[in-house]
């Protein structure tokens, strides 16, 4: 045999061996899941489900929730394959224009049954939820024992003189919990009466900034930036995390929430597959996996937000720190996508210019 | 000469088609797409109001900035062209510093030391017993501009450092012995020769300040929003694309305006004896009022400078718990625990990366970056170098990319590139990709003048002397470009390793960069993760360095020859 006919048969063989179509271990599939920014899942369950499905998983994270869903809505114009395969993250702000745009297939998980129905906003099941967290004001605790000041137990408090200057908000049209903190004052006071609470609260001198890291870091006092406004619109979570991440070991947390009815907005989180995801049979496994109570039970010291699972049970520290509000504001999601645009003009019109 | 002029072609034609594919292309998919019916509900928002307000505020805090810069810079320049003092190659490195750092960094540095309980603040308070924090520079108008003059000081320092030292002293001398007094030396035959480099700098400057994102979103505050914010505000925030678009065109239609301008300027136009190759060397400062100039701005720059990042690293160093009631019992002083935690995963995230993880990360984009940016900055400028009409037409298109809104550029990116085959998924070929369209414009900046500045007699006599074009390139051109191509590899080696926004665009969350790393951090309540965030901007600031200086260092054999 000429050297030229063993590169010949070589060369078969190697197209043959590719052309079969079982070739004995299957490379895993890889499941994309897109996500927001403050999406995180312990390593080992994710190793875990890898292994159980032989399949890699890939995390896109696209900023926040709004430039996430915006991002999918844009490219699933012109291409039949969407991004990824499947959404985490959506919430009830966001419900609305994402339905509209037509980017899920549905998928009725057989945990759903198990889900309190309060959660499940979405009848096509579409979306599916998977955990909530509330935006609530944070108080500086130690600001207000100091200064022997009451806490303010309603939304209407807060124009009080005695709590001027010390609340600081995030602008809603560039921050999630701004824009969260917003509804809250729709929800509590009506299309009609909102506006007027924030005039009352723009002469109060109320402080607005761009973001949460600025709100929380630079002009919260009782978080490390140490800034001069003792309340900051935030999460009901974030006193937990102030205990957990603390530098040197506390007894409680610097800070605390103000749950009051009325006070906070729920923020309910859903999962979706997309439409034409080319790993259909696996997406559903993963969205079986976020139901598990593995997973369940994770989100609270990855995400600092609550699991919807009933059965799944919280982490000591979290449950010390953390405070669920009983009542909560809601809006009609469609309301919300209707609207969005004009109550941010307003609000801004209202509180900054 | 034939041959030659098909080099000429080849030169074009690779970075032409590097932009047409990576910037233009996208460029134009996602123009088309959102004009097209499918998002046309945007315009009901629409109204001048929203066009114009960013717009002249854009303008107005750009003029500002820029002006600002040129005060502090051009004496700081005319200081490192013209004096030797001790320390000063060190503040010129440090002068570089500010370009590179990311602005999640930059703000949280100017936090620390502006910030109501920055050290400036606290120092305030202590000296005159104050209960509350006087300065308030954050979410206002004067922080952005001090922000801006931070950044973009070492750009003036730079460009008109290098033509101070180029001035052909001969000039001056002449016009010194024809009887001008040092005023009308400086006026009329100094100034017209270092025009051409003030006004580039200033119209590179105001380029810079006019598309200015990270700083004015994160330092501004909501009351200031520049074209870019408000691009950004519009796109990603109200979804309302077809009005972020045409903000953005109006974004990069000012952009080609001022580089149209600043490519007729920095056209010399007194001819190459005016500049010469030689640097002159520098004296030391001998009359009292020289000694008082060298001293005060030094001082100057060394606040400009250092305070913001030794305020960095010294806050990433010591815990702070002060003066409040309860908390008195937590130590204050020195800690490494926020660098020994950045090793722990203390959560058990999958998305947790150790430091080294991500610092490895940038430095692989960091380097195929200089690698792309450089190989191209180079072919882009010999290019450029000739003096046809076709060049001035041209030229505008490779330095528009410095006026892309990142977000449109981003999202362009995401629609021409979405599971494209070549790009295998998510593979993150994009970052340095997109990284190198950014530091382009910047290599060509430095590597174009270097090359106008080649007599030509030089190349002329070497190839009489039957040297052929590889080797006239090598031993007469490159001794005289190395300068600047090393300039031009630390320049997107550092921007490269800074980028956040491209970075996090086109990653998967599993490869993170430090920039992407340190928004993590801070983007979690707790004073741990805010420790974190600090210690690893000092980490990126050490890298950061580290690679400048390296660079810096390099010696190519025959650069001696000249």
């Amino acid at each position: 045999m000429s050297k030229k006919t063993i590169l010949i048969l070589f060369t078969l063989f190697f197209i043959l061996a590719a052309c079969q179509p079982t070739a004995a271990p299957a490379s895993p599939q890889t499941l994309t899941v897109i996500t927001h920014d403050s999406f995180s899942v312990s390593k080992e369950l994710v190793t875990q489900f890898e292994e159980a499905n032989n399949a890699k998983l890939v995390f896109i994270q696209g900023g926040d929730t709004g430039s996430v869903l915006n991002r999918l809505i844009l490219t699933s114009v012109n291409n039949d394959l969407p991004e990824a395969d499947v959404f985490y993250g959506l919430d009830n702000t966001f419900l609305s224009r994402a339905l509209e745009h037509d980017l899920f297939e549905p998928y009725q998980a057989e945990a759903l049954a198990k889900i309190p129905t309060e959660f499940q906003l979405d009848p096509s099941s579409k979306v599916l939820p998977v955990d909530y967290g509330d935006v609530c004001i944070n108080y500086d605790k130690a600001y207000f024992k100091e200064n022997n000041l009451s806490l303010p137990t309603s939304l209407q408090d807060l124009t009080r003189p005695e709590y001027k200057g010390l609340l600081v908000v995030e602008n809603p049209a560039t921050s999630s919990p701004g824009l969260a903190f917003m509804f809250a004052t729709i929800a509590e006071f009506g299309e009609e009466g909102w506006l007027s609470w924030w005039q009352a609260m723009r002469e109060n001198q109320v402080t607005v900034v761009s973001d949460w890291e600025t709100a929380y870091y630079t002009n919260f006092s009782g978080s490390s930036g140490k800034g001069p406004q003792s309340m900051v619109v935030s999460y009901a979570s974030s006193p937990a995390a102030e205990l957990i991440y603390a530098q040197t070991e506390l007894s409680e947390s610097p800070t605390a929430s103000l749950v009051a009815p009325g006070m906070c907005w729920r923020q309910i989180e859903f999962v979706g597959i997309l439409k034409n995801s080319p790993h259909r049979e696996l997406a559903e496994k993963f969205v079986d996996f976020l139901f598990s109570k593995d997973f369940q039970e994770d989100v609270p010291m990855q995400m600092f937000v609550f699991p919807v699972l009933p059965e799944a049970v919280l982490p000591e520290d979290f449950v010390i720190a953390s405070q669920i509000p009983e009542v909560t504001g809601s809006l009609d999601p469609a309301l919300i996508a209707q609207n969005r645009d004009q109550w941010i003009n307003d609000w801004t019109e209202t509180v900054i210019n | 000469m034939k041959r030659s002029k098909i080099t000429t072609w080849l030169f074009w034609l690779i970075p032409l088609v590097f932009l047409a594919v990576f910037f233009y292309q996208p460029l134009l998919n996602i123009f088309r797409l959102v004009f097209s019916d499918r998002f046309n509900q945007g315009w009901q928002f629409f109204s001048l109001e929203t066009l114009l307000r960013p717009l002249l505020f854009t303008l107005w805090q750009a003029f500002l900035s820029t002006v600002l810069t040129l005060v502090i810079g051009l004496p700081a320049a005319y200081l490192f062209a013209k004096f030797d003092f001790p320390g000063r190659k060190g503040l010129r490195a440090l002068s570089l510093l500010p370009f590179i750092l990311p602005t999640v960094v930059v703000a949280t540095a100017f936090n620390t030391l502006l910030g109501p309980r920055g050290w400036l603040n606290l120092i305030l308070m202590d000296l005159f017993n104050l209960s509350n924090p006087p300065l308030s520079l954050l979410n206002s108008l004067p922080g952005i501009l001090l922000a801006h003059v931070f950044y973009n000081t070492s750009i003036v320092i730079r460009l008109v450092e290098n033509s101070l030292t180029r001035l052909n002293p001969h000039f001056e001398e002449a016009a010194r012995a024809l009887g001008a007094n040092p005023w009308r030396v400086f006026r009329e035959v100094s100034l017209p020769l270092l025009m051409p480099s003030i006004l580039s700098a200033t119209l590179l400057v105001f380029l810079f300040d006019f598309t200015s994102f990270g700083v004015v979103l994160m330092l501004g505050g909501p009351q200031y929003a520049t074209l870019e914010v408000e691009i950004y505000n519009q796109a990603m925030n109200r979804f309302n694309l077809p009005m972020a678009s045409l903000l953005s065109i109006i974004q990069l239609a000012v952009t080609l305006l001022i580089t149209s301008l600043q490519n007729r300027i920095s056209t010399p136009r007194y001819g190459k004896a005016a500049l010469s190759a030689e640097s002159k060397t520098r004296v030391k400062a001998k009359t009292r009022l020289e000694k008082l100039y060298v001293a005060v701005s030094v001082i100057l720059l060394l606040i400009l400078f250092v305070a913001p990042i030794l305020s960095l690293v010294s806050r990433s160093l010591i815990t702070m718990e002060a003066e409040r009631g309860e908390r008195g019992e937590i130590e204050t002083g020195f800690t490494l625990r926020y660098y020994t935690e950045l090793f722990q995963n203390r959560s058990g995230s999958v998305f947790y990366a150790n430091p080294l993880a991500a610092i490895r990360n940038s430095l692989v984009f960091s380097l195929l970056t200089m690698l792309i940016a450089s190989a191209l900055g180079l072919l882009s400028a010999y290019a450029l170098a000739g003096s046809g009409r076709l060049t001035r037409f041209l030229e505008p298109l490779f330095m528009l990319p410095l006026g892309a809104s990142a977000v449109i550029l981003g999202l362009g990116f995401l629609i021409s590139f979405n599971r494209a085959v070549w790009v295998g998924g998510h593979f993150p070929i994009l970052i340095p990709i997109a990284h190198s369209l950014i530091a382009l414009p910047f290599v060509v900046r430095t590597i174009l003048p270097a090359i106008r500045s080649i007599p030509a007699s030089l190349r002329e006599a070497a190839q009489s002397m039957g040297a052929n074009p590889w080797r006239v390139f090598r031993e007469v051109d490159l001794p005289i470009l190395l300068r600047a191509i090393i300039v031009s590899l630390a320049f997107s080696f550092t921007i490269s390793l800074g980028e956040f926004g491209a970075s996090s665009f086109l990653s998967s969350a599993q490869t993170p960069t430090i920039p992407t790393l340190i928004f993590r951090y801070i983007s979690l309540p707790g004073a741990l993760n805010y420790g974190q965030a600090l210690a690893m901007s000092t980490l990126l600031l050490i890298t950061s360095t580290a690679g400048s200086l390296l660079i810096e260092k390099i010696r190519f054999p025959g650069e001696e020859l000249f």
